[in-house]
């Protein structure tokens, strides 16, 4: 098995993960710099998959199963925004190029991003697989990974032996993230867009690392893993929700002051924080999980409201942290109640 | 024995039944029964003084709602609420939208409901009704109306044009409302999980119509309200509003404006804009609003969907019994105020 991107937390951790699965009894981990992480048994081959060299790793090596992780947002230390484009597009086009000269490669697996479908007020409120995007998404990731969803549709077609599954995460989150929107939820405040409320779907590293294994396995019995499939945890927080949960509180501002701000922080280099970021941060996207459920046989262990309280908990309290906002109203409820007798119960939901 | 004498929360009064409520009254009493069932207030009023009583009855049920309202901010402001993947806040439309909806719908507008019954009392149902008085306010008194007046406490899922899912802030509280997108797969969704969707076809050719054609029903867009109904199985129950024709009666529209500012129409009635924001006051209209009998649609087999004569059929039918109910309505009404 051949893993792209282990030089990640992500792909580290399913590089160790995957090694302890019987069916696997070779994984060769291949990223262009070196992991700053241990990836146990597995076998470290530094190549640039922009570079014709992943053809003869590939034709080297015999894998029979690929998994493409290295399609992201942001550069792994600090790259340019090119490089990371580069990396996406070029090195996607590179790999699919050397899995078709290998007759070895069997199944290839590819993360993608529902991303893919962008955000627009005008969509339907829950995309499934099957949903053509209402506005294309016009640059940054989510017009890579719509790219490099072309050229792996391209690719199933050439090499129809080959089973391609493509999982389009909604956005990963859990105790030691290192996305876009992770360090945007770890701003003291949270500037927000004034007048919009998105909805937003998360789900867990955990459940990432389990469903890229099952796709990179045999299917098992009742369930196809190749095709395409949305992976989100259940249910939907409000940004609303999620800045309260997390005790931050937040700046309304008006959409056309985000879209200024937000290009001048690009500009200055601090964040990724790119349009189709605020794009999600203003219109919000729901997936439709079903085909996960039904096709592939993958239920996740956390919902998306237990993926945000584990990613909470990793994160320092905020200047409004909910317990204390909880006990200042129980507070005043003791002092309604008279002899504080009767102080509503918390969480009735 | 005080145990025996709340009186019930003003927002409760209407819909006893309604699901989820039970379960929130016991968790904030904090002490079991502290709700009991009516008949047993009565068995305590006959052993005990009343004066005492009431006077009594009245602070608990004061203390009982402060309870309530305070385990209500507690939740809201620590984030421990759910919405669905619509972004609908059961919650909020009910504790708050609702109650800030109710006061237009019974003092200002003295809404009569009519047909009730004809609603389904559970499993999905499209209500289809007219359009019409410049702003979409018949929308949200239908949705007070089901809400208020259904014995299952049904709450109406409205589909909106995509104007309102571009504008700040309305955006907002209409997902929050539980309204979406007007679109196949939305409807078909919601549908789908059994819930009750309120569509209005004639869309912005209704609303935006000018004061002299009001009652015309206008085309009933493709009819797609009709091959979404189909294809879920679920009746449609026609809906004929009156009373929203006059709210704003629109004798002009400044055309060149609305295409600058992107709306549909730009309305000039004799208030508005000329009074300035005094002019967007609503004339206090008297309404009805009557549901008809239900058409079912669980009789064709699945390709009729597809079929653009029986399309065309259903929709004229539908269209047809909500102009009949309309105009049946206007004979019996005595004046647009009153």
């Amino acid at each position: 098995m051949l893993v792209t991107g282990a030089a990640r937390q992500l792909g580290g951790r399913f590089v160790r993960r995957v090694q302890r699965d019987p069916e696997v009894d070779r994984v060769i981990a291949l990223d262009a710099v070196p992991p700053a992480h241990d990836l146990g048994g597995a076998e470290f081959i530094q190549a640039d998959i922009r570079q014709p060299t992943v053809a003869r790793v590939l034709a080297e090596t015999g894998a029979d199963t690929v998994v493409h992780m290295d399609v992201t947002g942001t550069a792994l230390g600090g790259g340019s925004r090119a490089t990371v484009k580069e990396t996406n597009v070029i090195g996607t086009m590179q790999l699919l190029g050397a899995c078709q000269k290998s007759p070895a490669v069997k199944r290839l697996v590819v993360k993608s991003s529902t991303n893919v479908y962008g955000s627009a007020p005008r969509d339907p409120a829950v995309f499934t697989e099957t949903t053509p995007a209402k506005s294309l998404p016009s640059g940054g990731f989510a017009k890579d990974a719509v790219e490099v969803e072309g050229y792996v549709r391209g690719f199933a077609r050439r090499r129809p032996d080959v089973a391609v599954c493509v999982l389009r995460f909604a956005n990963i989150l859990g105790p030691t993230p290192d996305t876009p929107l992770a360090s945007y939820f770890a701003l003291p405040v949270l500037p927000t867009v004034l007048g919009y409320d998105p909805r937003l779907q998360f789900v867990h590293e955990d459940d990432v690392i389990e469903v890229l294994r099952i796709a990179s396995h045999e299917p098992r019995r009742g369930t196809l893993n190749s095709g395409t499939f949305n992976i989100a945890g259940d249910g939907v927080l409000l940004l609303s929700q999620v800045s309260r949960r997390l005790g931050r509180p937040t700046v309304p501002l008006l959409l056309p002051a985000v879209t200024w701000a937000g290009s001048l922080v690009r500009t200055l280099g601090m964040t990724d924080f790119s349009p189709e970021q605020i794009r999600l941060l203003t219109h919000g996207r729901v997936v439709d999980t079903g085909q996960m459920r039904d096709t592939l046989g993958f239920v996740p262990t956390y919902t998306t409201a237990e993926t945000f309280a584990d990613f909470a908990r990793g994160q320092g309290p905020g200047l409004l942290p909910p317990e204390t906002l909880a006990e200042a109203v129980d507070r005043v409820a003791v002092l309604t109640a008279g002899s504080g007798a009767r102080v509503p119960q918390p969480g009735a939901n | 024995m005080a145990d025996a004498k709340v009186i019930p929360f003003d927002d409760d009064r209407s819909r006893g039944g309604a699901g989820q409520r039970p379960q929130r009254r016991r968790s904030t009493g904090g002490r079991p029964g502290a709700v009991q069932p009516l008949p047993t207030r009565g068995d305590a009023h006959d052993e005990k003084p009343p004066a005492e009583d009431r006077a009594r009855e009245a602070a608990d049920a004061l203390e009982q709602r402060v309870a309530r309202g305070l385990a209500f901010l507690r939740r809201r402001l620590t984030g421990e609420y759910e919405v669905d993947d619509f972004g609908y806040d059961e919650e909020l439309t009910d504790q708050v939208l609702m109650s800030l909806l109710r006061p237009v719908y019974e003092k200002y507008f003295r809404v009569e409901v009519k047909g009730i019954e004809n609603i389904p009392a559970e499993g999905g149902a499209l209500i289809v009704a007219n359009h019409s008085g410049t702003l979409p306010l018949d929308g949200l008194m239908m949705q007070v109306a089901v809400h208020d007046r259904h014995p299952a406490g049904r709450h109406l899922r409205l589909l909106a044009a995509d104007l309102v899912f571009v504008l700040p802030v309305v955006n907002e509280l209409a997902r929050k409302l539980g309204h979406t997108l007007a679109c196949a797969e939305d409807a078909e969704r919601l549908l789908g999980q059994g819930e009750l969707v309120g569509v209005m076809p004639e869309g912005f050719k209704g609303i935006g119509k000018p004061f002299g054609e009001r009652y015309k029903l206008q085309r009933f867009g493709r009819g797609g309200f009709v091959s979404t109904a189909l294809r879920q199985g679920v009746p449609i129950v026609p809906c004929s509003i009156v009373g929203a024709e006059e709210i704003y009666p629109m004798i002009g529209n400044a055309k060149t404006l609305a295409r600058l500012l992107g709306f549909p129409y730009f309305p000039l009635t004799p208030t508005f804009p000329w009074l300035g924001p005094l002019g967007a006051i609503p004339l206090p209209t008297k309404w009805t609003i009557q549901f008809g009998e239900p058409i079912p649609t669980d009789g064709y087999p699945p390709e009729a969907a597809e079929d653009p004569m029986l399309m065309f059929n259903l929709t004229d039918q539908v269209r047809e019994q909500i102009q009949h109910t309309l105009y049946k309505l206007l004979v019996q009404r005595r004046s647009v105020f009153f």
